[in-house]
């Protein structure tokens, strides 16, 4: 009973509110459901953004230097007589990978479904501080902003690949990307730091501290120990990317010599002595790769929670599925260096790194199976949530069993950098987080905008998205074994690859069929928000506190005091009950046992 | 004019699917559209997810059928190649046979299970037994592939200095690839960029007066003799660049400021590779392809392609650039006497730096 709220003190805050303008209400608004909103709203532009620059790159390499118009309407001076620029492919890459790992998967995921559930799920009135958290959203927003703008500068966006890399992102002879739009994307992503580091401390304080009566650790739904773990991870490792970048600043403005040593270019000998790539790789990487947890965990805590009550069935395994939360967190801070194996380090730490590297198989393999334990005799309630949960279990088996032969080292030696790699990643955290993202939309929409969706339309989202997702993804695999490099403008340079070309091509018609379906998921989007069908107050018979607040969004989240907790989150179909479900704040019967969990 | 037409069709295409997505969504206002799964809509769902199931092995089996002589996993051209080749294929087997039982498991599950009014789910919350199955399996499989990985990785890695391995530099700058060879010494003399004089030629900037650098040798192309091991010593004169030879299994980045390295023995001339069935056959579908492609440049009035022919190549691959797509340098195995004899028609440093 560590945690407890002193209800009475907010009880008096929420009774005679200040009067709320537009501005309080909708902008600078201090309430963490609102701020959710934000959060998603931008997220999804920001998404519409970088899946748009993928069909771009996907056009440019399935008919590599083939004038396009598409091309020449959007890219405009890029794309002279509609034939793309090497450059801005390039600035593609770049920035598509920086806004769907950052912008989307990590603010527009995690932001979002933190901020909403974090408080609703454990039973708090708000944040530890709504402040601090209307801070976190508008640096956030900021970030997005200076990101977008980058887009416009005079000799192009940063195009050194979302790792950025120096030496070719710290100098800008080495390409025109490298000046003044590097500038803005550093710019941009030390805010966004700033802004997930606030975030990050405002989730852990309050589910250290906000939890309401009864809400013991162990009684947590594995959504919020998906938050929190995310958050702690968060804490750790950005604060290293941060440091990286301002290095980076400090090479690129002021002449220093972190990662930089040794440089002929342009025909002429720069200054910088005794700095290494390889540094800013590590420190890279130890953000890089947690990234990867950042971005997943939360889309596995969503799948948790849509998974066991669409099932009507207890999660499987509650205390395994916290344990291997907590395995994979800490597993994901010591595996970095399987992004360098080829790096030039010394390959006995290319050992280490994959030994620990397989290890984070285990965990990992732990949760797939209790996923699919859980679905065992369930009852499954196959909604469109549930749909996009399943489908996030099929990915991340699918991409992360490809995860066993990049994390092994002698094996990555020869497909480091190619499609592979492409094709795992996109899979195991980009499709898999994209589809917890989705499900917690389906899920939670009810909660967020007091309407429901349309489950058609919804359906209709998740089967073309499903098969063009395998579509694109799975050949990926067969040419990257061929070797074929990522990030290549265009392969026709290589007469090797040129049987490869025929499943580029397939591979962009699946993209352009899956990027143009996501229009179904907009429209029911929008047009719900207003005009969906009144949502009840617990539409999916669920277990969790989040469904006792009143359907209409009120400061404070409970009218009268917030409930007190008996049980735990899962108690789908238990026996003794009459319905399937018993909610975490009705007191156990006489004689019930609180399951040994 | 077709670009035109072409937007103008997207741009249809994307207001035909809105307005159906309109049209559908409102003529669904009297039907129960409220997300809430009914036993219709878990039925459908149900076997759309075993169809789904079947879409996944069908992907699976296509994949194979048509691209399964992609991959880099036979006919590889350097004596650890086929070490990396065997570790591939049982990481591939282990794979598949996970992928195909989960992947069943859970879309099977799906539809046995779909949801009925008033049916009760079972009530199972844990089993520790299950649990420890479920983590010691994958823990001994990964153990396997582990040590495997390890030992083969550590083999590779290790130069084993007894062997004499002829020495070569590679050197990397945007965007193309240069070699230097040891020279009767093989040992390659001391070089820095900050010694590059473009005015007498020192483009690699090696140390002038230092003795090892006068009988080295600097190419554009790289020969190497079949059976002897190489000692690749990697620099690069500007950013990041990696080396990739996919033939040999090989691969290693270059890095401004240091000195990385890589060691094999080829072990198939290009003649000999340009023989195998295998590589034949490849060949002639590439030529085919590109047959085709002449065709449609042709009728555009465009130049044909060049018929394609195999060539072990060496490839950048880590981003470097604008023409990183094309930042490459082709790679000959040849017997010992062919590459001395090509090596001996090559200039040496001292006398290619130009006297002014």
């Amino acid at each position: 009973m560590s945690a407890q709220v002193d209800t009475h003190a907010h009880q008096d805050d929420h009774g005679h509110h200040p009067k709320e303008t537009f501005i309080t209400k909708y902008i600078f608004c201090q309430d963490h459901k609102m701020i959710a909103k934000q959060y998603l709203i931008t997220g999804v532009i920001m998404g519409i953004i970088g899946i748009l620059m993928s069909l771009l790159m996907r056009m440019q390499i399935a008919w590599p230097t083939e004038p396009n118009v598409i091309f020449e309407a959007l890219l405009g001076k890029w794309a002279p007589g509609g034939v793309m620029d090497a450059d801005i492919y390039l600035a593609l890459v770049t920035i598509h990978g920086t806004i769907m790992v950052f912008f989307v998967l990590t603010a527009g995921l995690s932001g979002t479904f933190s901020n909403l559930l974090i408080p609703l799920q454990i039973g708090a009135r708000d944040m530890a501080s709504g402040f601090l958290n209307m801070i976190s959203y508008w640096l956030f927003f900021l970030s997005s902003v200076i990101m977008i703008i980058s887009l416009f500068v005079e000799a192009g966006p940063a195009a050194a690949g979302w790792t950025i890399y120096p030496p070719l992102s710290a100098l800008p002879l080495a390409q025109g990307g490298s000046g003044a739009g590097m500038t803005l994307w550093l710019v941009s992503m030390a805010i966004f730091i700033a802004s997930s580091l606030l975030g990050s401390l405002n989730y852990i304080v309050t589910v250290l501290n906000l939890r309401t009566k009864g809400m013991s650790m162990t009684r947590l739904p594995l959504t919020i120990w998906a938050f929190f773990i995310t958050a702690v991870i968060g804490v750790v490792s950005f604060p290293v990317l941060l440091s990286a970048a301002l290095l980076l600043i400090m090479d690129r403005s002021f002449g220093t010599s972190f990662f930089l040593s040794d440089i002929f270019i342009q025909g002429e000998v720069l200054h910088y002595q005794g700095g290494s790539p390889v540094l800013f790789e590590h420190l890279f990487w130890f953000l890089g790769h947690p990234e990867v947890y950042i971005v997943l965990l939360p889309a596995l805590g969503i799948t948790s929670e849509v998974i066991a009550t669409n099932s009507r069935k207890p999660i499987f395994g509650y205390r395994a599925m916290v344990a291997s939360i907590l395995a994979i967190a800490f597993l994901s801070t010591i595996v970095w260096g399987h992004h360098m194996f080829i790096s030039g380090m010394n390959p006995f730490l290319g050992s280490v790194f994959t030994f620990t590297t397989l290890l984070i198989a285990i965990p990992s393999a732990v949760k797939a199976f209790n996923y699919i334990t859980t679905l065992w005799k369930g009852n499954l309630q196959l909604n469109p949530a549930m749909l996009f949960s399943i489908g996030l279990v099929s990915t991340f088996i699918t991409g992360g069993l490809t995860g066993i032969i990049l994390g092994d080292s002698a094996l990555d030696i020869n497909i480091h950098d190619t499609y592979f790699v492409v094709a795992h990643f996109h899979l195991v955290m980009g499709i898999s987080a994209l589809y917890g993202l989705f499900a917690g939309v389906y899920h939670w929409f009810p909660k967020m905008f007091g309407r429901m969706l349309n489950k058609n339309l919804g359906y209709i989202h998740f089967w073309v998205t499903a098969i063009c997702a395998y579509g694109v993804f799975f050949p990926m695999h067969f040419i990257g074994m061929a070797g074929l490099p990522r990030r290549y403008y265009t392969n026709s340079n290589f007469p090797l690859f040129d049987d490869t070309s025929n499943v580029q091509i397939l591979i962009t018609v699946f993209a352009l069929v899956g990027g143009l379906f996501q229009l179904v998921f907009l429209w029911n989007f929008i047009h719900s928000m207003f005009y969906g069908k009144k949502a009840e107050q617990n539409p999916w018979r669920s277990n969790t506190l989040e469904w006792t607040t009143p359907v209409e969004h009120m400061h404070g989240n409970w009218p009268g005091e917030i409930p007190h907790v008996h049980r735990w989150a899962y108690d789908y179909s238990k026996p003794g009950h009459d319905e399937d479900f018993v909610q975490q704040h009705i007191p156990l019967k006489e004689g019930e046992e609180e399951l040994q969990h | 004019m077709t670009g035109l037409l072409t937007i103008l069709i997207l741009l249809g295409i994307t207001i035909a699917i809105w307005q159906m997505v309109k049209i559908f969504d409102l003529a669904q206002v009297n039907k129960d559209v409220s997300q809430v799964a009914n036993d219709g809509d878990n039925k459908t769902q149900g076997y759309l997810m075993l169809a789904f199931l079947g879409f996944i092995y069908g992907i699976t089996i296509v994949s194979f059928a048509l691209w399964g002589d992609l991959p880099l996993t036979s006919n590889s051209a350097s004596e650890h190649g086929p070490e990396i080749d065997r570790l591939m294929i049982i990481s591939m087997v282990v794979i598949f046979i996970v992928q195909t039982i989960t992947q069943f498991l859970l879309h099977y599950f799906a539809f046995k299970y779909k949801g009925e009014k008033g049916r009760k789910a079972l009530f199972y919350a844990d089993n520790d037994k299950l649990e420890f199955i479920w983590t010691v399996i994958p823990v001994i499989v990964l153990a396997g592939l582990i040590m495997y990985g390890l030992f083969t990785w550590t083999d590779i890695m290790t130069v084993d200095e007894d062997d004499d391995p002829i020495v070569i530099e590679l050197y990397a700058q945007q965007f193309n690839w240069k070699a230097r060879y040891a020279g009767e010494d093989n040992v390659l003399g001391k070089a820095n960029v900050r010694l590059i004089n473009l005015d007498n030629a020192n483009i690699l900037g090696l140390d002038e007066a230092d003795p090892n650098a006068q009988d080295d040798i600097i190419t554009t192309e790289l020969h190497l003799p079949v059976g002897v091991p190489v000692l690749f010593k990697m620099r690069s004169q500007d950013v990041l660049h990696s080396a990739y030879m996919p033939h040999f299994r090989a691969q290693m980045n270059c890095v401004p400021g240091m000195i990385t390295q890589f060691a094999f023995t080829p072990t198939v001339t290009t003649e000999e590779m340009r023989l195998n069935p295998d590589i034949y056959e490849k060949v002639r579908n590439i030529n085919k392809i590109r047959v085709n492609k002449s065709k449609k440049l042709q009728a555009k009035g465009e130049e044909p392609l060049d018929s394609y022919e195999f060539d072990y190549l060496l490839l950048c691959n880590k981003i470097c650039g604008k023409s990183h797509y094309n930042m490459q340098m082709k790679i000959i195995v040849e017997s010992e006497e062919d590459y001395k004899e090509w090596l001996q028609e090559q200039k040496l440093f001292k006398n290619s730096l130009v006297q002014n």
